[in-house]
């Protein structure tokens, strides 16, 4: 099973990296952007296909390591098996971006 | 008193920090190596600057999992002292030793300069040569030392007088301005402690400066202080 990890800035905190990457944008043509966060992602391929167990174990990789969660929010996603039907891959999406300013674990 | 310098891949200070204790201090000093899983009977135990593993994922994110660490958090809880210097304070950061975090300076550059410090407490192992008020000058070379965390706990720490020096502007005063605060930290912080006050975590460099010849021994009074020597001038005869 494959999942995607993407930490970004909290939404709360002043992201310099993402005001430099708009500003330079803003350069090259694209002077509406509003905002850029920029942030790491991660592709994890876990060496099971339990979902459950899945999503439980990446939102503990977040919370112990992948994300600092002083100054960082994550996102999990975990695609489902394609449906050979529509082509479209499902997302499960378990975010901090909702949770109150939070401390480490 | 028996001193330790720990050893990360990529640390690069360890051993100005382990020529200040031993060879300007006169203290007995050894190198602990990451791998350690003991602080082998030191009690004052230094994480030095540096890039511990690269500076792989988030600074000091790696170091703070590494086996010596489990060690230097037993040492803690016992009462024993620890000092971390940039990349160290970082580690201890990450380790949860101390609360908070970093994140890229304000800047986005990588600041190489001697800034002024504010000393806010003179009542702690580190810090008792010096006094409350005092202006420091100290050289700082980091990318992020961007200090941060909530208001709430940015009050928590103020409350529980755990922020140790902040960077000031020569006068002694903190206005806060790029100038005096080079990398943007919350509330101007540059060092802060835990609440039994025997864990120390800073971002300039006291072993940069505790030398005479070095042009600047600012920093001496902090190291024989963390050592336990007696006096300064104790360290300099």
């Amino acid at each position: 099973m494959k999942a995607r990890v993407t930490v970004y800035p909290r939404r709360d905190i002043l992201d310099p990296q993402g005001k430099a990457i708009r500003d330079a944008l803003g350069r090259v043509g694209f002077a509406g952007v509003e905002e850029v966060r920029a942030g790491k992602s991660f592709e994890i391929r876990l060496g099971h296909e339990d979902r459950e167990r899945a999503e439980r174990e990446l939102g503990e990789m977040c919370r112990k390591l992948l994300a600092n969660t002083v100054v960082e929010d994550y996102t999990v996603e975990i695609p489902a098996p394609a449906d050979p039907a529509s082509g479209n891959p499902a997302v499960s999406d378990r975010s901090t971006a909702d949770r109150p300013h939070g401390g480490r674990p | 008193m028996k001193s330790g310098v720990v050893v990360f891949p990529g640390s690069n200070c360890d051993h100005d920090v382990y020529h200040v204790l031993k060879h300007v201090l006169g203290q007995e000093t050894t190198f602990l190596w990451h791998r350690d899983e003991t602080v082998k009977g030191c009690e004052l135990v230094v994480l030095p600057g540096g890039f511990a593993y690269g500076d792989y994922l988030r600074a000091g994110a790696l170091a703070a999992l590494s086996p010596v660490m489990a060690a230097v958090k037993r040492h803690a809880a016992a009462g024993g002292l620890v000092l971390g210097i940039c990349n160290g304070f970082q580690v201890l950061l990450e380790a949860g030793l101390l609360p908070g975090a970093m994140r890229r300076n304000a800047s986005l550059r990588f600041c190489c300069r001697d800034v002024w410090l504010r000393v806010e407490r003179d009542d702690l192992p580190f810090t008792r040569q010096l006094h409350a008020g005092q202006v420091l000058r100290m050289p700082i070379a980091h990318a992020e030392g961007n200090y941060e965390d909530s208001s709430a706990a940015l009050d928590a720490l103020e409350a529980a007088r755990q922020v140790v020096f902040r960077y000031a502007a020569p006068d002694g005063t903190c206005p806060g301005t790029a100038e005096s605060n080079p990398n943007g930290s919350a509330r101007s912080i540059a060092g802060i402690c835990n609440a039994a006050g025997n864990v120390l975590g800073m971002m300039p460099h006291p072993e940069r400066c505790a030398e005479e010849i070095l042009g600047n021994s600012d920093g001496l009074g902090l190291l024989a202080g963390a050592a336990q020597v007696a006096s300064r001038a104790e360290a300099l005869r």
